[in-house]
């Protein structure tokens, strides 16, 4: 507190003693508004290009590897610690963006490969997207009895920290036999519950976490205002708690959505749900020995499905910009 | 409206004890305070650290429980009188919501009891006037100096148009120049709104300035040692003191019978007329 005050008490005082300095603005104009817009504009630009930057870089070097590397890949006594360079084990960069464009079999029916990664895609999306909003609401909720009751903390926490060393493969099955059984009246269980019921089970950890640790970040000062004001714990919650739990939530909740999805594709894979990348992936990495390339194709449909989960979470982070603000920052 | 509650005094604490249980054992906080603040009395509490000033205005604010006695606000008990709203409030640190622009802050407490909007923003147009601030209504906390985030602070404790104004240390924080220009304002406030002000500081000129009646406290435990009136504004009204007072014979007195008070040593030049010793 007082180190914050001692930081800005220099800027009153020295506009006080140098109020008299032609064309100073006595009146404290933001510091931070003040950029010229273009200067912002060229930032995200040179972000930008360290990005794709990177990207070349780590195609460069599978090139340059590809190239010089012996066929048989590098080994050290027994263990093979570079892979092999060959065709099949590393197919040029080229060669599997341009798979994507082709059909993805041979019949003349088939769709173009990148096609039916985008619909598996899209798929895996949605049910990763039904996870991470069961994950956000019982992260959420588990947070809120945790911030409320010291007692539940004690109680709660080691068993949400326990029960993420519980490996997804070993349950995912029993999750689906369970959900077979589930029927209530007109609703059934489908089996894309259970995928998105194992992402959830991973989404909700950070979440968790992350809202906890928001919930409980206000500060004293702020908590004693609120109680000055006789403001309950609904409205301390609404216009106190929450608010300052941005800054956390967003971040969690990101790591939320990219735990989703990592566990929808995980427990496709393991309950053998058709539809989603989880199932192409395997199924087409069986085909790697005929046609290297194609395996890729589901990969970077991950890849890019994992960052459209986190792209759109970062959308909220904008929406809420104004409650990533700090006071220190004064 | 201070002429209809003379009667009830803001504050009456009697027989205060405040005792913390800490790891090393019990520790004496406060030890049976008396103290009555008269409605629309300005009263510095005044001490080194550790002598329970702050304490002593927490108990007032209801945001601890004294172990023994009584502290009544306007006549109720500190509980009843923080749900009723009898007064309003200001920390060292200026405690500000940093996603909240000045005029949402100053909105707060009337937001929180159900202002209607239009109201509402009346009240906030006049607050930050009265504060000077009425420019940087949209701005947000972190573009404000320290001072500007003070006065926020105060314009937001004085929205319910609270009867007493608890303040611990509100320019503890500032560099001199800020603090004398927010001292200034305090004083013009205060007599606008004619609220008594309960008032931590460990500034002796602070204390001198503002205040009606300085008391002097000392540590481990705390006790009251003294009560000193100032005879500054004993005819001249409280919105009266200017900046030359500070440069006044009376003034420099009673920083010496304060600090004497502070010292323990009897008070000279001030003379014994009036000063409760405890």
């Amino acid at each position: 507190m007082t180190d914050t005050a001692d930081r800005v008490a220099p800027a009153e005082g020295g506009r006080v003693s140098r109020s008299g300095a032609p064309g100073l603005d006595t009146r404290g104009a933001p510091r931070r508004a003040a950029r010229p817009a273009f200067g912002r504009g060229r930032r995200e630009l040179v972000r930008w290009a360290w990005g794709l930057a990177g990207i070349l870089a780590i195609v460069l070097v599978w090139e340059v590897y590809k190239l010089i590397g012996p066929a048989n890949g590098v080994v050290i006594g027994d263990a093979r610690v570079l892979p092999r360079t060959t065709d099949l084990a590393m197919p040029h960069v080229w060669d599997m963006i341009g798979r994507l464009a082709e059909p993805v079999t041979r019949s003349p029916s088939a769709q173009p490969l990148w096609t039916v990664v985008a619909l598996a895609a899209l798929t895996t999306l949605g049910i990763a997207a039904a996870g991470w909003l069961v994950g956000v609401v019982v992260g959420i909720g588990l947070a809120l009895v945790m911030q409320r009751w010291r007692i539940a903390e004690w109680g709660l926490l080691p068993w949400i920290v326990l029960s993420q060393t519980v490996p997804l493969i070993a349950f995912a099955p029993v999750v689906k036999s369970w959900g077979s059984r589930v029927e209530i009246g007109a609703f059934e269980w489908q089996d894309w519950m259970s995928v998105a019921l194992i992402a959830s089970y991973l989404a909700f950890f950070p979440i968790a976490i992350g809202a906890l640790k928001g919930l409980q970040s206000p500060d004293r000062i702020h908590e004693e205002l609120m109680q000055t004001y006789a403001a309950g714990y609904w409205q301390t919650l609404v216009k106190l708690r929450f608010p300052a739990a941005v800054p956390y939530l967003l971040p969690a909740l990101r790591l939320g959505a990219a735990n989703a999805v990592i566990g929808a594709v995980v427990a496709e894979v393991s309950t053998g749900l058709q539809g989603g990348i989880g199932r192409i992936l395997i199924q087409f990495a069986g085909q790697a020995s005929g046609d290297p390339a194609k395996a890729w194709g589901p990969i970077f449909g991950a890849i890019v499905l994992g960052l459209v989960a986190a792209g759109s979470v970062a959308l909220l982070g904008v929406i809420l910009n104004n409650y990533r603000r700090t006071e220190e920052a004064a | 409206m201070s002429e209809t509650v003379t009667q009830v005094a803001a504050v009456e604490a009697r027989g205060v004890d405040k005792v913390f249980e800490t790891r090393s054992g019990q520790v004496q906080a406060l030890d049976s305070i008396d103290l009555t603040v008269a409605a629309g009395e300005f009263v510095s509490l005044i001490g080194p650290s550790g002598c329970g000033k702050s304490t002593l205005m927490r108990l007032v604010a209801d945001l601890d429980e004294p172990t023994g006695g009584t502290v009544a606000v306007f006549g109720k008990s500190a509980k009843q009188a923080r749900l009723d709203q009898e007064y309003g409030i200001a920390f060292q640190s200026a405690g500000l919501l940093p996603w909240r622009t000045v005029a949402a802050n100053v909105a707060l407490p009337l937001e929180l009891h159900g202002v209607a909007s239009a109201t509402r923003s009346s009240r906030v147009a006049e607050l930050l006037e009265m504060v000077g601030l009425s420019d940087f209504a949209d701005r947000y906390p972190d573009q404000l100096s320290g001072g500007m985030q003070q006065r926020v602070a105060i314009a937001r404790s004085l929205a319910e148009q609270p009867r007493l104004l608890l303040m611990d240390e509100p320019f503890g924080a500032l560099d001199e120049m800020t603090r004398e220009k927010m001292q200034y304002d305090l004083v013009r406030i205060s007599a606008e709104t004619g609220a008594a002000v309960v008032f931590v500081t460990h500034s002796i000129p602070e204390a001198v300035f503002l205040s009606d009646r300085v008391v002097v406290m000392s540590p481990r435990p705390g006790r009251i040692r003294e009560i000193v009136p100032m005879r500054l504004g004993a005819d001249a009204r409280r919105a009266e003191r200017t900046e030359e007072l500070r440069e006044e014979r009376a003034f420099f007195d009673m920083v010496t019978a304060v600090r004497e008070a502070l010292h323990g040593g009897s008070p000279v030049g001030a003379g014994p007329r009036g000063v409760e010793t405890r």
